[in-house]
């Protein structure tokens, strides 16, 4: 933290004289260092395989947590700025018929966006990855469930998570959690009486949030800001993983954004990456690993266009990009006539997955959260409000107690229409084309949005709430989930990677990101990712 | 209801400063050579004032608790200075407009001037105006403290408010427990 600045200004990133130079015989160079990035890296690293980390955004000082905090807070900053955001580095452009907020849904930096995420990790169901024959719609995935059910278990143990077997809707699994499920809030409460009523089953929610001391992290201490921050580190972000990839000795390069991707016809030969002082470097590997996202993923692939590749590397499909999905968030909130006791904690206690595999072609999958964080927060509002004294004692105690709120995830299907593409009207501060996310959402999604209303709309009435918000199909938008941008599949003429996540084209890339989905299904997709990245770096393993 | 030294230790730990507070170790500057070169006794007066006018009435123990909080913010030397600069222009709009320092005015006209200067009304930011920096510094840094702060949130029926780290059996807790 600087001293010259106030508390809040003070936080900045590590701004060390450090050494930048490419390192010297790497077997493996992986581009991001977000949680796929870091599973990755610090995997390989422990196979005693030299490994190098280049991260476009800075290196964060765990110190600076609680000034983050008080960023978060206060209403002087938004959400970009809690984490550094740069609006140069960052530029992106948003062309489709939903503007897409890509700044308030990534951080750049190293742990990448798990810094500022929820930290919900729920397995994707066996339909998701066989939508087209058991729903009739989307495409099916090249691996199953089976396929990737122990690197669920893995991804798991990685993150730490605490989750109970209480989900009769969940898919089998073989082993615990790592950790005791967090306790039933005082409002899930509440909401189980109405959704009993109503034949509606409650339950818990697996979280990557310590419920007890693990693996010399903090157990949750309620700060109550997890998006975006968790002062105590009790969140998992993939902090974890690189400096485990460190201590095993790996290397990580902060600021060091990859321009382009220089190629053979069959290999990549180097990342080219620029440095703080404006400088140009080339990391050579025998293999290389990107895990930057479903957006700067592709935005990599299309920038390293050659003439070998005009339309952009591993683009022989001329997929890489297209089929952009996030999931649609839908919610309903009201207030009863007591209290409801939010805002104590800033994570979620209780879902309901009872409607997920009822999906067709007609209805997504969709699943039902009940929130612990309805309505204003009363620092939040002391500090944003036109009065003081008594009364804005008198507000925050008439604002704040008795909201009551639920929200949902739903699938949206891949579709060529919606997609991140370069866009070259605007460059970045290194005078790249910035990505252009051009998010279309289709009706299924849309009609289901409608039906989750209906449903929420039930809860709160049985519950006795007047209605006071709804986010429908008018005014949805996105969870953050970037997905489906470089799809795998068999068939090269349709995906960018084969199931092994090694791109089709060329032999010596992976790619470790929810890029990959070919469907999104609605769950959050970090768990899968970090599964997939687990599966990549088994392959690339065996692969050197 | 009572704020205590341990509120504003409280407030300071969500905060991220205050080592000096928190350790229990007064090191409040009298003089304007103390801290930094700043005029601690200035600001620790004007800080006390201010929260006559923006706390609500039915808490008390405002001063030990300002005093304590302001330990541990004034440990920063750039939020010093600032918060410093913002108490500087308000005592000058309160020497023009009242003919007195901010400190001594009565409670109703140092309310009176923070709404002249359009504190009440202003967004915060560190950077802006002198009504924008006024809100950020002095308004909202009261606010934020006591707020943060158990016995504040307790003030709203949250006992964990927002920054706080008061531990994972409140959200479950009932009104009545």
């Amino acid at each position: 933290m600087s001293a010259d600045r106030p508390p809040a200004e003070g936080a900045e990133p590590i701004d060390e004289e450090r050494d930048r130079t490419p390192v010297a015989d790497a077997d493996v160079c992986v581009i991001g260092a977000g949680p796929a990035g870091g599973l990755v890296a610090s995997r390989l690293a422990e196979a005693d395989l030299e490994v190098v980390i280049l991260e476009a955004g800075p290196r964060f000082d765990p110190a600076d947590r609680l000034a983050r905090q008080e960023r978060a807070i206060r209403p002087a900053y938004d959400r970009p700025a809690v984490w550094d955001g740069d609006p140069e580095r960052d530029a992106h452009a948003s062309s489709g018929e939903r503007f897409y907020p890509l700044n308030h849904a990534r951080v750049k930096g190293v742990g990448g966006s798990t810094l500022h995420w929820q930290g919900m990790v729920m397995r994707l169901h066996e339909d998701d990855f066989d939508s087209a024959s058991a729903r009739g719609v989307g495409t099916d995935w090249p691996i199953d469930y089976e396929d990737l059910r122990p690197y669920y278990a893995a991804a798991e143990r990685e993150l730490g998570v605490s989750g109970a077997d209480d989900n009769p809707f969940a898919p089998p699994r073989e082993e615990p959690h790592p950790m005791p499920a967090f306790r039933p809030s005082y409002s899930d409460g509440l909401f189980a009486e109405a959704c009993d009523e109503l034949g509606i089953a409650m339950h818990s929610v697996p979280n990557a949030r310590n419920s007890e001391t693990d693996d010399g992290r903090s157990a949750c201490v309620g700060y109550g800001t997890c998006q975006p921050v968790c002062p105590s580190g009790a969140k998992y972000d993939a902090t974890v993983h690189l400096e485990r990839a460190e201590a095993a000795g790996a290397t990580v390069l902060d600021r060091v954004p990859v321009q382009r991707l220089e190629h053979g016809a069959e290999r990549i030969e180097a990342a080219v990456y620029a440095t703080p002082d404006g400088e140009e470097r080339r990391q050579e590997a025998d293999a290389f690993v990107i895990a930057c996202g479903g957006v700067e993923t592709p935005r990599l692939l299309l920038l390293s266009e050659s003439s070998r590749y005009p339309d952009g590397l591993a683009n022989s499909s001329g997929l890489v990009g297209k089929f952009f999905m996030d999931h649609c968030f839908a919610g309903t909130g009201g207030v009863l006539d007591k209290p409801t006791r939010q805002n104590h904690v800033g994570f979620l206690t209780s879902e309901s997955h009872q409607f997920y595999d009822e999906a067709d072609d007609e209805i997504a999958p969709f699943k039902l959260e009940f929130f612990n964080y309805d309505g204003p927060s009363p620092v939040g509002l002391a500090l944003s409000g036109d009065d003081w004294g008594d009364d804005l004692l008198e507000r925050l105690r008439a604002e704040y107690g008795n909201h009551v709120g639920m929200g949902a995830l739903v699938e949206q299907l891949p579709r060529e229409d919606s997609y991140v593409a370069l866009d070259p009207e605007q460059t970045d501060d290194r005078g790249n084309p910035v990505p252009d996310v051009h998010w279309s959402v289709g009706d299924r999604a849309l009609e289901t949005v409608e039906r989750v209303n209906e449903i929420q709309e039930r809860i709160l009435e049985e519950l006795g709430a007047e209605i006071t918000w709804q986010v429908g199909p008018e005014d949805t938008g996105p969870a953050y989930h970037h997905m489906g941008t470089t799809r795998m599949g068999d068939d090269p003429a349709e995906s960018v990677v084969g199931p092994d996540l090694r791109t089709h084209d060329l032999e010596n890339c992976w790619i470790a990101s929810s890029s990959v989905f070919p469907t999104g299904g609605a769950m959050n997709p970090t768990l899968t990712i970090a599964a997939l990245a687990l599966k990549a770096a088994d392959d690339v393993r065996e692969s050197l | 209801m009572e704020l205590t030294r341990r509120d504003a230790v409280a407030a300071l730990a969500a905060l991220g400063v205050g080592g000096g507070a928190a350790l229990g170790v007064g090191r409040l500057g009298r003089d304007p050579d103390a801290d930094g070169g700043v005029d601690a006794e200035r600001i620790r007066e004007t800080q006390v004032a201010a929260a006559a006018v923006v706390y609500p009435s039915e808490v008390s123990g405002t001063r030990e608790f300002v005093e304590t909080f302001l330990e541990g913010r004034l440990e920063q030397p750039a939020h010093a200075a600032a918060l410093e600069e913002a108490v500087a222009e308000l005592d000058d709009r309160a020497e023009s407009w009242y003919g007195d320092a901010f400190a001594v005015l009565s409670v109703a006209d140092r309310e009176r001037v923070l709404e002249q200067v359009g504190a009440d009304t202003a967004d915060e930011d560190p950077d802006g105006t002198t009504a924008e920096r006024i809100r950020y510094y002095v308004v909202n840094e009261l606010l934020l403290a006591l707020y943060a702060s158990p016995t504040g949130g307790e003030l709203v029926g949250l006992e964990n408010p927002q920054g706080h780290a008061g531990g994972l059996e409140t959200y479950r807790r009932g009104p009545e427990a």
